[in-house]
Order: C-alpha cells, then sequence, then structure tokens
C-alpha cells in the first residue's frame, strides 16, 4: 500500500478574470512571471523543496497551456514512480457530472485521488501567489498544536487588513473567530489561502457538506472545521515575502520587484530554488549601441536597443533605436526599429512595428474595463500585432492581429481597448 | 537510424594550459551555455542515433557531471542510451586506454551487442552541426570501407594541428598525413568516421592482436591503401579545440551574427544540461556592448566584446573587454580584465588588474568568497 504523510492539492482552474487579456488563453497559474518562470512554479517548487513529492493540480479553465508546461512533472522532479504530479481536471459521472463549482468542491470530486495515498495531512494550495514557503516548517506547527487545520497567515498593515480574510486568534495561535474584508478589523492577520488539514477530518467534511452548491473552503469548510472554536484550528504566521498576483497592477509590481539591487524576493539564491519547465537556450546577446540598466532579461534575447527598470523574457528581440521602460515584455516577442514602450506588459508571441509609441498621452480611464486597465499601463496580448506608426494611449488594451486601418489617425487613445480576438475563441 | 555512436572524450592537450588542470577538453564551456561534447551528442541526437558511448579518461570528473543525466540530449529511452565508459581494471587487462584504438578495443562489447549495421565515431572537441544520416548515405552510396569527415581550413602553415589529407577526384583518400611539419593541402580530417559494425570490430582487434593502439595511425592511415577511405567534405563552420587560441577564437566567434544565428537559431538545435538559474539581472550602472551574457549573472559594471558564462558576478566600476569568464566566477569592484579566460568558479577581488599582453591570458584566482 501506498503510504505519504502529506501530499498537496494545488488549486489551479481559476481564471484570474483580473488579469485581463493576459488569462484570456491561459489559466492564471500559467502567466509568464519574472522573465523566465510561470506563476504555478512558485508552489510547485516550494511543494519539491518542502519535501512533498506527491501533489495533485487541479485544472478547469483553459489548462492546454498550463497541462504542456506541467508534463509529467520533470522540471521540478516531480516524475516519481509513486506520487508525483497528477493533473486533475473534472470528469463525467454516470449521474450528477459537473464543473468545479467551488474550491472545496474541487477537492471533493477528487477524495479518490487522495485515498489512494493514504495521507496522514493534505496540505491546499492556490496557483496565483509569488513567494517562498517551507511547507514542512508548517507541517511541524501543525502536529505540535494536535491541529485538525492549521491556516497559513501573514500580518499586513491594519488599513490593509480589510482586503481579506481576517484571523482572530488566543495567545497560542488558536484560531477564535474569523472576519470576512472587516471594515474594522480587530487582528492584523491576513489568511494566505495556504491551509494544511488532517486528512480524516477533511474527508468527513468534504463528505458532510457534499450537497452544499459552490462549496469553498473560506464560507463553508473552514467554518464547519471550526466548529465555532470546538475545533483546534490554528494560524501559522509566515513573515516571508508573499505576492497576490492577482490583478494587472500587483502582478506588475511583483515583477519590478525583482529587479530591485538586492530585491525583497531572491531568485538568485541557492538555496531554495525555483524550477521551471526549461530547454536549452543560449546566451543573450547585447549589441554594440545596445543600454540595459535595472533589468532581468531572459535566456536567447537579443537587445540592439535601450531597456531600462524592465523584465524581459526569453527570445524576445528588441531592436535597433528602441527604448523601453518599467515594463514586462514574455517570451518570443519582437519589438522593431525605433519603438518606444513605456508602461507595458506585452504577453507572449507579440510583433510590435517600427516606429510604435506605446503609453503616450493622459490617463484617462478605461472604458469598458476600468478596474482591470488602470495604474496607467498598457496592456497587449498575446499573438498580436500591432503595425508600424501606431501610438496607443495609457489603460489601454490591445488584442489581435490588427493593421492600420484599426486605428483612427494611426493612434488609440488611453482608455481604449481594441480587441480582435473577441471573448471566446 | 542504423547505427550506434561512439564520442572519444578521452583526450587533452598541453596547449590548453592551464585550462586543462581542471577537466577533459570535452568538458570545456563553449558559448555561454554549452560544453564541447554537446554539439557531438547533439548531432547523435538530432541524427536519430539512440545508443551512444562516450569514452572518457583523463580528467573526466567535470565531464561525468555533465553526463549525470542523459535525457538532456533525449537519449535514456528504453531503445538505446547514453553510456559512458571509463577505463576499468579486468582479469584481462590492466591498462589505462593507451589510445583511440585502444579505447575502443577496451569496450569492444559496446560494439559486439549491438545489432546496428554501422557506426559513427566522433570526437568530443569540436563546434559543429552535422547530420552523420547524410555521411551515412554518403558512404553507403560510395560502397566505402571507412569515411572520415573532413573540412577545408585556412591554415597558415599551421597544418601540423590537424590530420592533413589529400583525396583524388572520387574523394578516395590517397594521402594522410597527421600532424605533418608541412601541410599538404588545406583539407582536414574533421575526426569524425563511419564504418561498418564488423569491419570496426575485426580492425580494432587486428590492432590488439598487433599491439597499436591509435585509431589514425594504425588504422586509417595504415589501412588507406587496401580499404576504401573516403573523404566527406564538410562546408559548414566546424571548429577543433586544441589549444587555448583556438578555444578563445571558437568562442569569440559566436559574437558574429551568422555564427550566433547558425547555432542558435537554426534547426537543429544543441542541446545541453539544462540549469535552473534566474535570467541575468543588469543593475545602474551596468554598461554591455557586443556580449553574450548567460543566466544567473549580475552585472553591474562594463562588459564590451566578451562572452560571460553562467553565473558570473561583476561588480561596480569593473572593466571587462575581450575576455571570456566562465561559469561561477565572482569579480569584485574596480577590476579590470582584458584579453584573459578567467577560469570558473574563480573569486576575483576588488581592485585587481589582468591583461593579456601578446596572447590570451588564462586567470585562475581561487580566493576566499564572501557569500552573502
Amino acid at each position: 500500500m501506498i503510504k505519504k504523510e502529506m501530499i498537496a492539492m494545488l488549486l489551479a482552474g481559476g481564471q484570474g478574470s483580473r488579469l485581463g487579456v493576459l488569462t484570456s488563453k491561459v489559466a492564471k497559474p500559467a502567466v509568464s512571471f519574472g522573465g523566465k518562470y510561470r506563476i504555478i512554479d512558485f508552489p510547485l517548487s516550494n511543494c519539491i523543496n518542502s519535501g512533498i513529492d506527491t501533489v495533485g493540480v487541479l485544472t478547469q479553465y483553459r489548462p492546454l497551456r498550463l497541462n504542456a508546461h506541467i508534463g509529467i512533472g520533470i522540471s521540478w522532479d516531480l516524475d516519481r514512480n509513486e506520487g508525483g504530479v497528477t493533473v486533475l481536471p473534472p470528469y463525467e459521472k454516470s449521474t450528477n457530472s459537473e464543473w468545479y463549482t467551488g474550491t472545496a468542491n474541487a477537492i471533493l470530486q477528487n477524495i479518490d485521488f487522495m485515498d489512494m495515498y493514504n495521507p496522514d495531512y493534505v496540505l491546499i494550495l492556490s496557483g496565483d501567489h509569488i513567494y517562498k514557503m517551507d511547507y514542512e516548517v508548517m507541517l511541524d506547527f501543525h502536529k505540535s498544536n494536535n491541529a485538525d487545520v492549521t491556516i497559513a497567515a501573514m500580518p499586513v498593515p491594519f488599513e490593509e487588513a480589510k482586503r481579506f480574510g481576517i484571523l482572530i486568534t488566543d495567545d497560542d495561535r488558536r484560531i477564535t473567530e474569523f472576519e470576512e474584508k472587516p471594515e474594522n478589523p480587530r487582528s492584523n492577520l491576513a489568511s494566505m489561502g495556504i491551509y494544511i488539514f488532517n486528512w480524516k477530518i477533511l474527508r468527513e467534511a468534504l463528505i458532510a457538506n457534499k450537497d452544499q452548491p459552490a462549496l469553498d473552503f473560506g464560507k463553508h469548510i473552514i467554518p464547519y472545521c471550526h466548529d465555532d472554536g470546538k475545533g483546534r484550528t490554528y494560524a501559522y504566521e509566515f513573515n516571508g515575502y508573499w505576492k497576490d498576483v492577482g490583478t494587472l497592477n500587483s502582478y506588475w509590481e511583483a515583477n519590478m520587484e525583482l529587479i530591485d539591487i538586492v530585491p525583497e524576493f531572491n531568485l538568485y539564491e541557492e538555496y531554495w530554488k525555483i524550477y521551471t519547465r526549461n530547454s536549452t537556450l543560449p546566451p543573450q546577446y547585447l549589441s554594440g549601441d545596445s543600454i540595459v540598466e535595472k533589468s532581468i532579461i531572459g535566456e536567447g534575447t537579443s537587445i540592439y536597443g535601450k531597456v531600462f527598470n524592465s523584465v524581459i523574457g526569453c527570445n524576445v528581440t528588441i531592436e535597433e533605436g528602441v527604448e523601453v521602460h518599467d515594463s514586462i515584455i514574455m517570451d518570443n516577442t519582437t519589438i522593431k526599429k525605433n519603438s518606444v514602450i513605456n508602461k507595458s506588459i506585452i504577453a507572449e508571441d507579440v510583433e510590435i512595428g517600427e516606429g510604435v509609441v506605446l503609453g503616450t498621452g493622459d490617463e484617462v480611464p478605461n472604458e469598458t474595463h476600468p478596474h482591470i486597465y488602470s495604474h496607467g499601463i498598457v496592456t497587449i496580448g498575446e499573438r498580436s500585432v500591432i503595425p508600424a506608426g501606431i501610438s496607443i494611449g495609457k489603460n489601454s488594451m490591445v488584442f489581435g492581429v490588427t493593421t492600420a486601418a484599426d486605428y483612427e489617425n494611426n493612434a488609440l487613445g488611453s482608455g481604449k481597448t481594441l480587441n480582435k480576438v473577441g471573448e471566446d475563441d | 537510424m542504423r547505427a550506434i555512436g561512439i564520442i572519444l572524450a578521452g583526450g587533452n592537450n598541453y596547449r590548453m594550459r592551464e585550462l586543462s588542470q581542471k577537466r577533459a577538453i570535452a568538458a570545456m564551456p563553449i558559448a555561454g551555455s554549452y560544453r564541447s561534447i554537446d554539439f557531438a551528442l547533439s548531432n547523435m541526437t538530432n541524427s536519430r542515433i539512440t545508443r551512444v558511448g562516450v569514452l572518457t579518461q583523463f580528467n573526466a570528473r567535470s565531464l561525468n557531471e555533465h553526463l549525470s543525466s542523459s535525457k538532456w540530449w533525449n537519449f535514456g529511452r528504453k531503445q538505446g542510451g547514453l553510456y559512458v565508459f571509463n577505463p576499468t581494471v579486468t582479469n584481462d587487462n590492466g591498462f589505462w586506454y593507451r589510445g583511440t584504438a585502444d579505447s575502443i578495443y577496451q569496450n569492444i562489447g559496446f560494439l559486439k551487442e549491438s545489432h546496428e549495421p554501422y557506426v559513427v565515431i566522433a570526437s568530443g572537441d569540436a563546434v559543429y552541426k552535422l547530420d552523420y544520416g547524410k555521411v551515412l548515405e554518403y558512404h553507403i552510396d560510395k560502397k566505402a570501407d571507412i569515411t572520415v569527415v573532413c573540412t577545408d581550413v585556412v591554415t597558415n602553415n599551421d597544418g601540423g594541428r590537424y590530420g592533413i589529407i589529400k583525396m583524388n577526384d572520387d574523394c578516395r583518400i590517397e594521402e594522410f598525413d597527421e600532424k605533418p611539419m608541412v601541410a599538404r593541402t588545406n583539407t582536414v580530417s574533421c575526426g569524425i568516421y563511419v564504418i561498418r559494425r564488423r569491419q570496426l570490430i575485426e580492425l580494432i582487434e587486428k590492432c590488439a592482436e598487433e599491439d597499436r593502439f591509435d585509431f589514425v595511425r594504425d588504422v586509417i592511415i595504415r589501412y588507406k591503401d587496401t580499404k576504401k577511405i573516403y573523404g566527406y567534405r564538410m562546408k559548414d563552420y566546424w571548429s577543433n579545440i586544441a589549444s587555448v587560441e583556438d578555444y578563445y577564437k571558437t568562442n569569440m566567434d559566436f559574437l558574429k551574427p551568422d555564427v550566433r544565428n547558425y547555432f542558435y537559431k537554426e534547426y537543429p538545435a544543441i542541446y545541453s544540461k539544462v540549469d535552473d538559474l534566474p535570467p541575468a539581472k543588469y543593475n545602474y550602472g551596468s554598461n554591455v556592448k557586443n556580449s553574450l551574457i548567460s543566466s544567473g549573472s549580475i552585472i553591474n559594471g562594463t562588459v564590451e566584446d566578451s562572452i560571460l558564462f553562467k553565473k558570473v558576478f561583476v561588480g561596480n566600476n569593473c572593466t571587462i573587454k575581450n575576455s571570456i569568464i566562465l561559469n561561477d566566477v565572482y569579480i569584485g569592484d574596480n577590476t579590470t580584465i582584458e584579453n584573459c579566460i578567467v577560469e570558473s568558479r574563480g573569486t576575483i577581488r576588488a581592485n585587481s588588474f589582468f591583461k593579456g599582453e601578446d596572447g590570451v591570458k588564462v586567470v585562475l584566482e581561487q580566493n576566499e568568497r564572501y557569500v552573502f
């Protein structure tokens, strides 16, 4: 019989719609990050670095890129004879087939998978945070408290606490109460959405609540296990770097934090490496006229222009006369001659024509999605083409192969959206 | 594929000077991302040769480490695989490999147990792309006993370092001078051979009986009049690493756009062991011109016309010109390095000055490194 002390279940099925066009074709965990990584690399690397070699990845929204990235888990050493990584999509049953309708519902539908490994503990993770964390230390904490459930939590400034689920604990870190996005928070310990359950207790809780629509950890399972303080629920305080990259602005910020002289989140340490799927790529070439300052640049990229304060992916070409400021440019994108790129997020396989200017003009709120495309960021979706000589304003979005005819006077004003692909294609 | 592969990676050369203290030539880092043997290994896998033996001997630690997994080159399948043969002492044999033919003889079981009809022999110290399948087709077309891949070089009276070949109009090899004083042609052997497996076993066993150990001298040259030995002319980039100067020049060739595109962008790709390193980072004050920078590096100073391998740290106010900095080198602030090759894992103190005055200088600096 197979026996694993703890297995991890990684929730990677969400769209992450606040990332706008970046997640129109891929699930959020598969979005590129930091020049060569994808967001899911962080929890997966944390698992293997913490000694967890069995991980179920629950997928639902547009899983192709995610599946291709994970493969059989070789990149994270998760190709194992027993355990390793298993991708778990929703499946048809003889009666009552359904999609994953909530975070806990997804786990409920995979009870058989967890039973296979006969674990003592199950770690629930989500695929949308950038952090390094030793889950084994959290498990030690869980065991030493003889807890039923342990929730990882980090202290946040009180003024921000109202955006989070807040945990109120006694002196032993035992949770007495929960507050969801409280107006006047009584504590500043914010839940990070990382849970360790005793498997028996989780299994029982899932089955008891199986008919609950949109079964959710935060709304249903945790309160059920907490049982008004009768259950042993604990908060594990985490004080390292942890960044939610749920919005375009937080995604942009988290990328920019990597280029500080000594970044708070340091990828250059030997200890606790972050792994990703990578093929052999050549070094990067910087030409005689290039200038690169305060930037990180991926493998195989060629730079003939100027790059400041930016995160550039792999196999990108930045031609002569180009100036890139404060931007994120993902893999395989080409920026042609004499273009100027200001505060932009440019997805994979994009072609920006000669003399294009991105991020010009005044800041005007986006007309259609003001909460997504904000903070002056220009966002260009994957495989887009922008023809030569176009200028594009702030808080704007372009997606698809565009031609000069799509623009008025060779320009797209601030706050405009130009989507030639459509919502569902 | 109807052939197995053998890569001769045991050699070393006094002309590699200090660089040979650490590793065999086959393990020399090339062009930022690769090691010399990657070219032969990738050519094998790209030619769909699935069973490859690597013969190592000299200072093989670094090479063995590089070959610790065969998956990088897509070997290690249920059919075929990558086999590393270090010399071993057996009941019948107590010698090191006494030459290339002897190294094959000591592992003749590998040849005898295969079923593929042909063998491709290559060396681990050259930088090139070649479809061995094409050479094999040519070999069969010509009904040759042995086919030797050759190329034309600009010798500058430097024939002494190559095997010089003279062919007739049908490309049959008439003369083969191993490292002559004066080269009679500018056609040189690339050290790549195609031969029928049974023929090779026969020739190698004959050599062993007669106490002959060298493949070139005792097989190619000795049999050139009785066996049909043909030359296959290769036209694309080929560079052999036999000295510090060759090594420097071969690396610097990658600063030329045509060479870079040929190896980096054009199909098929060259594979290598993948390190999980973060992207390269450029801080304020970094000033990089016409250079190749590999992943995991952090640049604070000036780098011109140079190649930086993986995990190189360049401190503030440094100037690095016309130099090759190998893997995992730490360069302290205010240091100047010109016309040098800095050996891997070196630590260069702040305020140092190194300059190759006449020719390339090899820098070995193993100081204490303080890691934060």
